[in-house]
């Protein structure tokens, strides 16, 4: 069967669509091969606009990783505007690839990135633009895999109805580990149909197959148990785990895209995972252990990606970029290398100390000292030490009085609301601590131009983390805490003025939690939300919070279960979470306790990082065969090679 | 996500280097990549400009821009075969070399034409003229011929143009100095081309100008969404109705 582009029929209805460009592809370093020349074929999808979905990593690198074996080939396909939803279903035009313009149902696998799960209606459009049954029991021998991967697949069960498979963990390996899978079932002229390349893939051990499993669950609602319903289905499916980044230096080749995007910028990952252990991040846990990309390393990607692309600026990406083994070096090293070439360095850091002072100053050596941003994330100190957030106000207070002798002139300061335990005078302690930020900064600069923002997110309780049995904070308490915190930083005469404060209301935060903490059943709301025209959950202008309670109440009508009892409700230690069968390394027992921790009556005990004191027995190393990779390694970047 | 942002240069004494010749540059817009917009184009050249190592001047002060100047750009979705810009060197180069760097560091469908040493005088002045071609798919060629005929007969044709202040009522046929139609044989479908060769006039008149001229005034019927090309731009010829070549002076100079 051949393919043809559906470009000639695109053509002349893209001047009718907003900004048509993010439609035609034809980026810098896109590969586009022949439908022939290959034995299996992944369309691969962001479910975002293309302006969010092109810039990310993950797709990229499977991308690249996949198109390097020339019996591979990979397209890519984002989440189309309404105005072009409706423009394709007009003209009968199927979801597409942005590569070849493609037909998405016509290639083997269709893998989706799933870095936030307010993708989850765009998901469903594309497979109905695609003309792919939404649901996999209807899904017959002509249609792709449909496949889920990203941060948000370690708990896949809101959406297993609409995937035949989920991946958890690094990407790279088990792409082409199905791959083979894939071509060997083809070779053979596709033996046992869809069922059969499906069973190979859960036999695997390293990919889940939704229906493969049972759900049962007890009258009040909780689930009773997740079994296998196949011989030689595995009772838990583990993550991936990608060893030495080093041999791994992707992108290799970054797209360059012709629209403008929200991230115009070279990234280079220099590490993965993140072993601080704040109880709330569902990153940190689900990623250990820290593996470090070498200075020589990061070296050889920065050049060839500022080569390959011509961008202006390189971020240095990881969960907490501040924390890389050799970061001084680095910094100091590649300001060496670029300066007065109007390159421009960034890396995302939390840190709170004047280590990143030290840093930031690298950072911007020749330039201006804009803004620093530091994520204490708690109010109080008592706060802190529930998440395990370790700073202290002496520290922050510290670290800012740095800051701003540096010529620094705006602090952003990021934290959270809804946090387990939190009062409302934690939250009211988030304006004290601007307050004497403000104060410090006008001693330590002498100047009254110096500004703080505080910039605040709601809580949103996270599979596989401590705070995956907490109850989260219902949205009238959070924005009540917000308000009040807002007034009084508001009233206050002498700081008012030069504190900035950004929040966002909590309704959109309670669906999140749906989402992230959902089972199965919650995906009959999330294919009414869609049906009633629900689409770009993560736009404030797209999301519509009354749209969602509204469906959850309808869908759940005949359960026991409903909206609260998915979000606002505590659950107890021998409860069956949802993703329980699947393994993110991390020990149950371990993660109760550092739970338990965190409540302790007589303050909350802290977890140190086991990169610098011994194993405190997370589980992941030994349960996924992985180690700590880290330096220092005390090379050097390497010397720029002259052309 | 959390940021330690250093932004380069500004501040610190930036002195850049002086600006040591100029080229002209003439670019093409081709296929699908007709769909950028101007900004998307001038991201993509800067972007060249970096990836092939070109020695181009900064503005200095501080945020250093490279120092590029565009001419008269041609709308989102209309191809060109004739855009032009110019840029600052801070060395001396081979025209025809950095016409191969640049093409190459652009993605297929930005296509850099030529490139010559600027002539001294000011460029924008030369472009009086634009000659555009427009396909009009599905359109017959009688149709196209009558419309025509009626759109140059008028001796004005009112349009309403949507700007940044609201509507505004232009004039769209002054500036239409010829216009013929023809039949496009290389399509199996009828297929009517319009050659049109517009000045350059304040507000501009552009190829969808023309278009809503020609229904207001002799009732064209699209069938398909037109393709417009720009073939040429450059000073005119109001004798025989032609566009001239913009950068042959500067061929001559050098
Ligand atoms: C850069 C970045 C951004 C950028 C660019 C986003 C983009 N389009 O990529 C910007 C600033 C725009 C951004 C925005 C947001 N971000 Co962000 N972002 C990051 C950051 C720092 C790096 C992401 C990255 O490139 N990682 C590296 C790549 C290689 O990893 P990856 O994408 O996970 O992909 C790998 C695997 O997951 C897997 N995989 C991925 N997809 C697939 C698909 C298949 C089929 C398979 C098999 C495998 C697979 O393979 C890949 C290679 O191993 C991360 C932190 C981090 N270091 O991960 C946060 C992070 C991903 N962002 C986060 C959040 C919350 C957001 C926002 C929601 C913030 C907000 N409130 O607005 C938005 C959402 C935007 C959106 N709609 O996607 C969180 C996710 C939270 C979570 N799941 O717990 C993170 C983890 C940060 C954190 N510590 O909280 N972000
Ligand atoms: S430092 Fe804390 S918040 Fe950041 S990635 Fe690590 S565990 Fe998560």
């Amino acid at each position: 069967m051949s393919v043809e582009s559906l470009f000639p029929r695109l053509e002349p209805l893209l001047p009718t669509v907003g900004k048509p460009i993010q439609y035609v592809g034809g980026e810098l370093n896109a590969t586009t091969k022949p439908w022939e020349s290959a034995e299996v074929r992944w369309a691969l999808m962001y479910p975002d606009a293309y302006e969010v979905g092109l810039p990310n990593q993950g797709v990229q690198i499977l991308y690249e990783v996949l198109n390097e074996r020339d019996w591979i080939l990979a397209e890519r396909t984002y989440a189309v505007f309404s105005d072009m939803e409706k423009v394709m279903r007009d003209n009968d035009i199927p979801q597409f690839t942005v590569d070849a313009h493609r037909p998405v149902r016509a290639f083997d696998l269709l893998g989706v990135s799933f870095s936030t799960e307010l993708g989850y209606t765009n998901f469903l459009t594309a497979l109905d633009l695609a003309d792919i049954p939404l649901h996999a029991v209807d899904r017959g021998d002509d249609d792709p895999i449909v496949l889920a991967g990203g941060h948000s697949a370690f708990n896949p069960e809101p959406v297993a109805d609409f995937l035949d498979a989920a991946v958890l963990g690094d990407g790279e390996e088990i792409v082409l580990a199905i791959s083979e899978v894939v071509r060997e079932w083809k070779a053979e002229g596709r033996p046992g149909g869809r069922d059969e390349v499906l069973l190979r893939l859960a036999k695997s051990g390293g990919v889940y197959v939704p229906k493969f499993y049972d759900v049962t669950y007890l009258p009040d609602g909780r689930i009773q148990r997740v079994v296998p319903n196949r011989p030689g289905v595995p009772w838990r499916v583990a993550k991936h785990t990608l060893m030495d980044l080093d041999s791994w230096p992707y992108p290799k080749n970054p797209l360059v895209p012709l629209a403008e995007t929200v991230h115009e910028r070279f990234s280079v990952e220099i590490f993965r995972g993140c072993t601080r252990g704040c109880r709330f991040c569902q990153a940190g846990m689900i990623t250990r252990p820290v593996r470090e990309r070498s200075i020589e390393g990061i070296g050889a990607m920065v050049q060839n990606g500022l080569d390959k692309t011509g961008f202006e600026e390189v971020g240095l990406l990881s969960l907490s970029s501040a924390d890389h083994t050799e970061i001084a070096e680095v910094a100091k090293q590649l300001g060496d290398r670029y300066e007065g070439t109007n390159t421009s360095l960034s890396l995302p850091s939390t840190r709170v100390d004047a280590f990143n002072i030290t840093l930031a100053n690298e950072f911007s050596r020749n330039g201006r000292r804009s803004g620093l941003t530091f994520a204490p994330e708690g109010g109080s100190e008592r706060l802190r030490k529930v998440i395990n957030k370790m700073v202290t106000e002496d520290d922050l207070i510290a670290t800012v009085a740095a800051a701003y002798s540096h010529g620094w002139r705006q602090v952003k300061l990021y934290f959270m609301c809804g946090l387990p335990t939190e009062t409302d005078d934690d939250v009211m302690q988030i304006g004290e601590l601007a307050k004497r930020v403000i104060q410090t900064g006008r001693e330590v600069s002498g100047r009254n131009d110096i500004r703080c923002t505080v910039s605040i997110g709601g809580f949103v309780p996270k599979p596989h983390t401590p705070f995956q049995w907490a109850s989260q904070l219902d949205h009238v308490t959070t924005d009540d805490r917000l308000k009040k915190l807002r007034d009084a930083v508001r009233a206050d005469r002498k700081y008012g003025k030069a504190i900035g404060f950004r929040y966002h209301d909590g309704q959109p935060g309670i669906i999140e939690g749906l989402l992230s903490r959902g089972d199965r059943r919650v995906g009959r709301i999330i294919e009414a939300v869609w049906r009633d025209g629900g689409r770009f959950d993560g736009w404030s202008e797209h999301f519509s919070y009354d749209r969602w309670a509204t469906q959850t109440e309808i869908a759940l009508a005949d359960e026991p279960v409903d909206l609260d009892w998915f979000t606002v409700r505590e659950r107890e230690y021998a409860e069956v979470l949802p993703w329980d069968h699947l393994d993110a390394g991390l020990d149950r027992d371990w993660l109760w306790e550092d739970w338990q921790d965190s409540l302790n009556p007589d303050g909350a005990l802290e977890v140190e990082d086991c990169r610098w004191t011994p194993c405190f027995d997370c589980g992941v190393c030994p349960q996924m065969d992985t180690e700590i990779q880290i330096g220092p390694t005390g090379k050097t970047l390497l010397p720029l090679s002259v052309v | 996500m959390t940021t330690l942002e250093g932004t380069p240069n500004p501040e610190a004494p930036n002195p850049q280097l002086p600006i040591v010749q100029k080229l002209r540059i003439q670019y093409a817009k081709r296929g699908r990549l007709r769909f950028t917009s101007h900004r998307d184009f001038a991201r993509a050249f800067e972007r060249a400009v970096r990836r092939a190592g070109i020695p181009i001047g900064h503005s200095s002060g501080f945020t250093p821009h490279p120092k590029i100047s565009y001419a008269n750009a041609s709308p989102t979705g209309a191809a060109s075969e004739a855009e032009y810009l110019e840029i600052g060197m801070t060395q001396p180069c081979d025209p025809e070399q950095v016409r191969g760097a640049l093409d190459s560091a652009l993605p297929d469908g930005l296509d850099i034409v030529e490139v010559v040493i600027a002539a001294p005088g000011t460029f924008a002045d030369r472009l009086e003229a634009s000659s555009w071609q427009i396909a009009l798919p599905g359109v017959s060629l009688e149709h196209a011929e009558a419309v025509t005929k009626a759109f140059l007969a008028a001796d004005e044709v009112l349009i309403e143009r949507i700007m940044k202040r609201g509507p505004r009522t232009i004039d769209c046929r002054a500036a239409v100095v010829a216009l013929s139609a023809r039949l496009d044989d290389a399509n199996s479908e009828p297929c009517a081309i319009l050659a049109v060769v517009v000045r350059h006039v304040t507000p501009s008149v552009r190829p969808d100008d023309v278009l809503a001229g020609l229904r207001s005034s002799g009732g064209l019927e699209l069938k398909q969404t037109p393709i417009a090309t720009r073939l040429a731009q450059g000073p005119l010829d109001s004798e025989t109705g032609t566009v001239g070549d913009p950068l042959v002076f500067d061929r001559d100079a050098s």
